[in-house]
């Protein structure tokens, strides 16, 4: 009846049970069809991948924590930056590099969140901004090790365990980007089930009420933030890792941008809207700019308009009320 | 010794005096109430017991530790329990998560990040517990924010109760709810745990009456007077004060 419950959306809580249910396989029997019946999109379907880890990053602070931040590609920009700079510097080997990018980015988070989760709305809003353009301006003019506005090109990166070369195809990216979304996955599913992303969704809820009942309100909202921007910072580091490249626009006000739009329109503080926005919205802009390269913006404009208009939720919100409405007529 | 004191607590904002030279006693186990008119500094009291706000001068004491200083997370993990005037709930989780969320604080369970909330079973039938004790058992699986208003306030006091605390601040628990309801809150109240203290701030007089053993009355941030019921209302101060300022 509640379809919401069966993809494993909001919160589980207490009383409810957080073991998986058979929904929770589909996106990734998905994920794997499209890898062998449509290796011509593997390159799109990689970027996609690695934006739903992004995205599901984001839902941990700004679904789940309530915390409305517009400067998440502080983040994933960093982390693309660290694995650049760690893979040309120490070693190509990728998993290091996610690692080395993960802590990198966290730390980032830690400091960052320290100062940002003391204000709240507006303040908050402008120093998450505030700090993206901080760390862009730092990626543009250390040009020595950046590469500045060029980026960096042709970033050495070796085979996956020593075994697992990235190829033209980009069929070793897309598998590389799928373990590491999985993983990505099921941790941010964990944490949302357990008592600690309870108390997360208490922050959010009625922050007055968690001081009431002794809850350590700042404490928990920055472990959070920081374990957020690890995972972005991750994210950041599959891109440069699959695309040998990083530029400066991993580190732009309109990716914060973009990435905020993607999990609105999938639906935050659902796990599973983190997939399906980014899903929705890269492919009709794939498909719009192949369309009308001139146009295309209109398109996903419209998208989201109709999306902002009838389906508050975002798509699964949508999804939640046609099948509600459904099983409604039946009972 | 008492639960709760304090001596000498004063506070002001500016030239305006909320709290002058109180000094309280809530003794174990004590039903007290605490009234007083409209802007009398009720509730900016229970907000400098609870910690929201810090007195300009004088000191808090909970169980005969001095408290003044400390944050609110430290009093209430110290046994300082509140409900608020204005609903203050998960309005999203469910009646059940509203209770358990304060059990994890308290049993030290709610930072952790691996097992599932609900594989935590004993915060859940604790909870479950709880509910059922105050005739909410029917409702655990509900949106708090689906649930009538007089079941809100339960709510409100189910979670301080998940708390387990010495020292109950029950700040206006029947406000808003009709005088029929108001009496199943009067009835849950009755029931509460012997061994809490309880300090309740209300308006509905009727209720005030049948609950207090002592009644303290607050004019101006200032303690006019205190005593069993029967003693406050035949007091002329206490009737002078809420029967008008027409006489004076």
């Amino acid at each position: 009846m509640d379809f919401a419950r069966h993809l494993g959306a909001a919160e589980v809580g207490y009383g409810g049970s957080a073991r998986l249910r058979p929904l929770e396989f589909l996106p990734w029997i998905l994920a794997l069809a499209v890898y062998f019946l449509a290796p011509s999109y593997l390159a799109l379907g990689s970027y996609v991948l690695i934006m739903i880890l992004f995205a599901l990053s984001l839902d941990l602070v700004l679904g789940y924590g309530g915390i409305v931040t517009l400067g998440h590609a502080a983040y994933f920009g960093f982390g693309a930056y660290a694995a650049g700079v760690f893979a040309t510097n120490a070693t190509g080997d990728p998993l290091p590099g996610l690692v080395v990018a993960g802590v990198a980015a966290g730390l980032l988070g830690l400091a960052t969140g320290a100062v940002i989760l003391r204000t709240h709305g507006l303040a908050l809003l402008m120093l998450t901004l505030a700090i993206t353009s901080i760390v862009f301006e730092v990626a543009s003019q250390w040009s020595s090790v950046t590469g500045g506005s060029d980026g960096m090109h042709s970033v050495p990166i070796t085979p996956v365990l020593g075994l697992f070369k990235f190829d033209l195809f980009g069929k070793t990216a897309y598998l590389y980007c799928l373990a590491v979304l999985l993983a990505g996955w099921w941790l941010v599913r964990s944490v949302v089930h357990s008592p600690f992303g309870m108390a997360l969704s208490g922050t959010r809820e009625n922050d007055a009420r968690m001081h009431a009942i002794g809850a350590p309100v700042y404490q928990r909202r920055l472990i959070a933030y920081t374990l957020s921007a690890a995972l972005a910072g991750v994210a950041g580091a599959l891109l440069t890792h699959t695309t040998q490249f990083v530029g400066l626009s991993v580190l732009t006000f309109e990716l914060s941008g973009e990435i905020v739009v993607m999990l609105v329109l999938g639906g935050i503080r659902r796990i599973y809207g983190a997939f399906v926005g980014p899903i929705v919205f890269l492919v009709a802009r794939d498909y719009l700019a192949k369309q009308s390269p001139e146009y295309w913006t209109l398109g996903v404009g419209l998208l989201l308009v109709i999306i902002v208009m009838f389906a508050r939720g975002g798509i699964l919100g949508l999804v939640d009320a046609l099948v509600g409405r459904a099983a409604g007529r039946k009972d | 010794m008492p639960a709760l004191e304090t001596r000498a607590l004063c506070k002001s904002f500016g030239a305006l005096t909320v709290a002058e030279k109180i000094d309280f006693r809530l003794e174990a186990g004590a039903r007290h109430a605490l009234i007083g008119p409209n802007g009398a500094g009720k509730t900016t009291f229970i907000n400098i017991l609870t910690g929201r706000l810090a007195p300009s001068s004088g000191s808090v004491l909970l169980g005969g530790e001095d408290i003044t200083r400390l944050g609110q997370s430290a009093r209430v993990k110290r046994g300082l329990g509140r409900t608020f005037q204005i609903n203050t709930l998960f309005r999203e989780l469910s009646v059940l998560d509203n209770v358990a969320l304060g059990v994890a604080e308290r049993t030290g369970i709610a930072g952790r990040m691996w097992r599932a909330a609900s594989a935590h079973r004993k915060v859940r039938d604790e909870a479950a517990a709880l509910l059922q004790s105050l005739g909410l058992a029917d409702d655990a699986r509900r949106r708090v924010l689906d649930l009538p208003y007089g079941k809100q306030r339960l709510v409100e006091i189910a979670i301080a109760l998940g708390l387990k605390p010495s020292v109950l601040l029950l700040d206006e628990p029947a406000a808003g709810v009709p005088s029929m309801e108001s009496t199943r809150i009067l009835e849950v109240l009755n029931r509460l745990p012997a061994g809490i203290a309880i300090l309740i701030i209300e308006h509905d007089m009727e209720l005030v009456f049948r609950f207090a053993k002592r009644i303290t009355v607050l004019v101006q941030g200032q303690v006019l007077c205190e005593g069993t019921p029967a003693e406050i209302a035949i007091d002329p101060r206490v009737r002078e004060v809420y029967l008008g300022e027409g006489h004076g």
